[in-house]
């Protein structure tokens, strides 16, 4: 970084008083890390164990039905959902919408809410329908 | 010292003419995975269960391959896009910079592929079989 120590620092992470659209913008870079890594891998497993065959599909499957492998679909679910709410609002925000203070605050929160709630539902589906 | 102001050097010279290329196609990925997304979502709660035979089953049929290949060159762009967002905001350190960078393109080139062979070998061995 080019710059110089001996020049002030404007305050910022410290000073502000948290509100959700701070969450919600950190929230889309940690979902979005998140699934770049754990969701990546694990598509990819399951896809090459698909094509290795039976036993590899089955090793995938033993080792997906584990319950610290339920926490991390679950968790993974959320944070699709998280990822692909904050990103429609992002999408909005980049045509210049929705920067207004309420707006802005009102639709950060929507995206907490919306992917909590679609984790539930989905949940609800899956181990309703097994 | 120079007796010249940063616009001054700069003036002329014009701009690399590519300074939006790299945020535009992580919006138009965004979509494509947005899209595809559901429809990979939708067809796994479909079916009747997740063993091997019917997962090779549905993805041996054309439609179902091709939709989870653009799925896989899709969303791994995607995640190249953004890591490298990420990574140039924090890293500041330029060999940690670079040497992150290069992980971050042999990872995802190397995952995407594999994930498209076995797409393919999986969607071609249905065919032959």
């Amino acid at each position: 970084m080019h710059r110089n120590p001996s020049r002030p620092l404007s305050p910022h992470l410290s000073i502000w008083r948290w509100g959700p659209h701070m969450l919600v913008s950190i929230l889309h870079r940690v979902t979005g890390g998140g699934l770049s890594v754990v969701g990546a891998v694990l598509l990819v497993w399951w896809l090459a164990a698909a094509a290795s065959g039976p036993k590899a599909y089955a090793t995938f499957a033993d080792y997906a039905d584990e319950w610290y492998l339920m926490v991390i679909w679950i968790g993974l679910s959320w944070a699709l959902f998280q990822h692909t709410l904050s990103g429609l609002r992002h999408l909005v925000m980049d045509v210049g919408a929705g920067f207004e203070l309420t707006t802005n605050k009102f639709w950060a929160m929507m995206t907490l809410v919306g992917s909590a709630a679609l984790t539930v539902i989905l949940w609800l589906y899956i181990l309703g329908t097994k | 010292m120079r007796m010249e102001t940063p616009l001054g050097r700069v003036r002329g010279l014009g701009s690399a003419k590519s300074g939006t290329h790299g945020w535009w196609l992580e919006r138009l990925t965004s979509v494509s995975t947005f899209l595809l997304f559901i429809w990979f979502l939708v067809s796994l709660l479909r079916l009747p269960g997740l063993d091997h035979k019917t997962v090779v089953d549905w993805l041996g049929s054309p439609v179902n391959a091709v939709a989870m290949l653009l799925l896989i060159v899709s969303t791994f762009w995607h995640i190249k896009l953004g890591m490298q967002v990420v990574i140039e905001d924090y890293v500041h350190q330029e060999g940690n910079k670079i040497f992150l960078l290069l992980i971050l393109n042999f990872f995802t080139i190397a995952a995407a592929a594999l994930a498209i062979f076995s797409v393919l070998k999986i969607a071609f061995g249905k065919g032959a079989a």
